[in-house]
């Protein structure tokens, strides 16, 4: 079962951390020796999926700033205890900022953090601050509208596959985007959801698309990190959607678009931050108005008018008269649970556990 | 549930169970002459980036599939260096020879990533191929499915008839016993810790190349340990590694066909508990039921072999 997840209780801490943070730049020990930051992966550096988006952003943090910045990064490394030794061992080997890049570092990262007060850390996709523990994640969810809509448009069968990760908020949060915006242009559309419960694994995300297309799913939409559905997707001649990295190599005529991940931008601001000793605490959910994601070119299967129509999805988004989550909103049962024109606050869209109507799992 | 939804999922069924029967039968004999070698991950997963930088680079994939034969082979040598000649620990060892291999292939590959390859192709038999239904569950794969049965079956046909697979077993039961009847204990551990490694190399090659037929990082994703699991889930027999191989990846295919076909009312989690619930219950009932004796590790298993003269 979904653990239902309050985040303001959190934000309240978070809030009153930021008055004990003024001391940035007095633990450095000279100007000359450059600012060591550290990143820990879930998964390794090569996934062509999330974790490459992480490492990309590494690299824009090093090519940007050069000889001041040292980075290090250890991949492949299980959410829970070996997280926090890993951490552990990041912040004694003198990192002063450190990105914990996976939703199952947080309380590994809030443990190791309370121990290096003066270390900045930096959590990726959580919801639990300090005050040297900041957060930032992305609004996947507005890419998933788009991509609800092309899928919805494009359907023949009606039945969109969703190979989904591990049971959390955020990937709650993502099928039901995707489900809203299909059922908006297909109004009978179902989204058929497998889990896998790993956020890795190319077999047997491969082996979920072929289920899921066995069942009449004609297009295969994924929140795993491998680019093995699309491939399946494109071997057996049906439609999908990439995910974290513009995957059209592996699925030249499957791939309607993918929702490539940003973090570059964010690294950078954050690492200057420590460097010019203003880092903050802080909780930043960034989307496509932002650039934290972006929607990599369409496919040849996208036809001229669906790209219109997307596009001022995305234009509305990005300027606001467009919120994804925006009532009226059933679940499963058939019950109202966003009123008509109002708009799901962020902090039940990050507590999110229960599926909108059209979703079957 | 008709025939035609059942058999895609037998095909998946078959693509799944293959690289499990591939490194589980490899990594049999070798257990079969005293030798455990936990390194069948990181031979797998050299195997794959080989297959796949050799497929690439060349165009054919059977010459993909040699080389990553002989990357595990060649893997394995360090292996067998190591444990048989310098008599290092072998539990040790392969765990050092697993993370090598993560390290080394994913040094290898990372020009590959985001390369994609042609699937490896199907073997049309005139024929038997287009014989509706049987046809495409039985006649319908590529080579690496074929192989893995075939490998099996020589592998059950080597230690139950072959007097080189007496003498095989012979090592593993009793290494000084085999010594002194003026056998040499130390090549034949040698060679079967060779067809491990090139059994191995075969599977990572059918990963890369066949079922997903792409290089990227660490994408065994357990896979070798699974095997090595299987193993001893078999008790060392080769058609039980042949039928676990199966029930393992069928276990695991089922419930995600359960979970797309929707409404059945259990828990996803409960369902990916599945395959692991199966081997709890198939080793429980294996080694407490009337066949407890036949529960049968080599005696010299994972034993050094220091001869004593």
């Amino acid at each position: 079962m979904i653990r239902p997840i309050d985040r303001r209780t959190f934000i309240v801490g978070g809030a009153a951390a930021g008055l004990t943070l003024a001391s940035g730049a007095l633990h450095r020990a000279s100007a000359a020796d450059p600012l060591k930051i550290g990143f820990i992966y879930v998964g390794p550096v090569g996934d062509f999926g999330w974790t490459h988006g992480h490492d990309l952003g590494r690299k824009a943090v090093e090519a940007k700033f050069g000889d001041l910045v040292k980075t290090t990064y250890v991949e492949n490394v299980a959410e829970g205890p070996d997280a926090e030794r890993v951490i552990r061992k990041l912040a004694t080997d003198g990192n002063k900022l450190i990105f914990t890049t996976s939703f199952g570092y947080m309380e590994p990262t809030l443990k190791v953090a309370k121990a290096f007060p003066k270390v900045f850390f930096e959590h990726a996709t959580g919801f639990k601050t300090a005050p040297n523990v900041a957060v930032y994640n992305s609004r996947f969810y507005e890419g998933r509208a788009v991509v609800g809509h092309l899928a919805g448009s494009l359907t023949k069968t009606g039945k969109i596959g969703y190979i989904a990760s591990v049971p959390i908020p955020e990937v709650v949060m993502g099928i039901n985007a995707t489900a809203i915006w299909a059922r908006k242009v297909r109004p009978d559309a179902e989204v058929k959801v497998v889990w896998i419960n790993s956020w890795y694994d190319p077999g047997k995300e491969g082996d979920a698309a072929k289920a899921l297309i066995d069942q009449g799913v004609d297009i295969i939409t994924q929140h795993t990190d491998s680019p093995a559905p699309l491939q399946i997707a494109e071997q057996r001649g049906v439609l999908g959607v990439g995910q974290a990295s513009d995957m059209k190599s592996f699925a030249p005529k499957a791939q309607l678009t993918a929702i490539v991940d940003e973090w570059g931008p964010y690294y950078i601001e954050r690492a200057q931050a420590a460097l010019d000793g203003t880092w903050k605490t802080s909780d930043t959910w960034h989307g496509l108005k932002e650039g934290f994601l972006s929607l990599a070119p369409y496919g040849d299967a996208v036809p001229a008018e669906l790209r219109a129509s997307a596009d001022a999805i995305k234009a509305g988004i990005i300027d606001g008269s467009i919120h994804p989550f925006t009532g009226p909103i059933k679940d499963q049962k058939g019950e109202v649970k966003v009123a008509d024109g109002a708009k799901l606050a962020d902090g039940d869209l990050l507590g999110m556990n229960w599926y909108v109507e059209g979703v079957s799992a | 549930m008709n025939i035609d939804t059942l058999l895609p999922m037998l095909l998946t069924v078959i693509a799944a169970a293959t690289p499990l029967l591939l490194a589980a039968i490899g990594e049999l004999v070798t257990e079969k002459s005293g030798v455990l070698n936990l390194g069948v991950e990181g031979m797998m997963l050299v195997g794959a980036v080989i297959a796949f930088a050799v497929t690439v680079g060349t165009g054919s994939a059977i010459l993909g599939i040699i080389a990553a034969a002989f990357a595990g082979i060649a893997l394995s040598l360090v292996f067998g260096l190591l444990t048989l000649t310098l008599m290092a620990n072998q539990v040790a060892t392969g765990l050092a020879l697993t993370i090598f291999g993560i390290g080394v292939s994913s040094l290898i590959g990372s020009s590959y990533i985001g390369t994609p390859v042609e699937k490896l192709a199907v073997l049309h038999i005139p024929g038997l191929s287009d014989i509706p239904v049987l046809g495409p569950l039985l006649f319908g794969h590529d080579i690496l499915v074929y192989a893995s049965v075939a490998i099996t079956v020589l592998v059950a046909w080597f230690l139950k008839s072959s007097r080189a697979g007496l003498i095989l077993r012979a090592v593993g039961e009793s290494d000084l016993s085999a010594h002194s009847i003026g056998y040499d204990v130390i090549k034949v551990r040698y060679l079967a810790v060779m067809f491990g490694g090139l059994c191995s190399g075969i599977a990572g090659a059918y990963l890369s190349l066949s079922y997903t037929p792409m290089w990227v990082e660490g994408m065994t994703a357990g896979r070798g340990w699974i095997a090595l699991a299987l193993v001893a889930f078999a008790s060392w027999r080769p058609w039980r590694v042949l039928g676990g191989a199966y029930i393992f990846g069928g276990v695991t295919i089922l419930q995600l066909y359960l979970q797309g076909a929707g409404g059945i009312g259990i828990p996803a989690q409960v369902m990916n508990m599945l395959p692991y619930l199966a081997t709890i219950i198939v080793l429980t009932v294996i080694s407490a039921g009337p066949w407890r004796g036949r529960l049968d590790a080599p005696a010299c298993l994972g034993k050094p072999f220091r001869p004593a003269s």
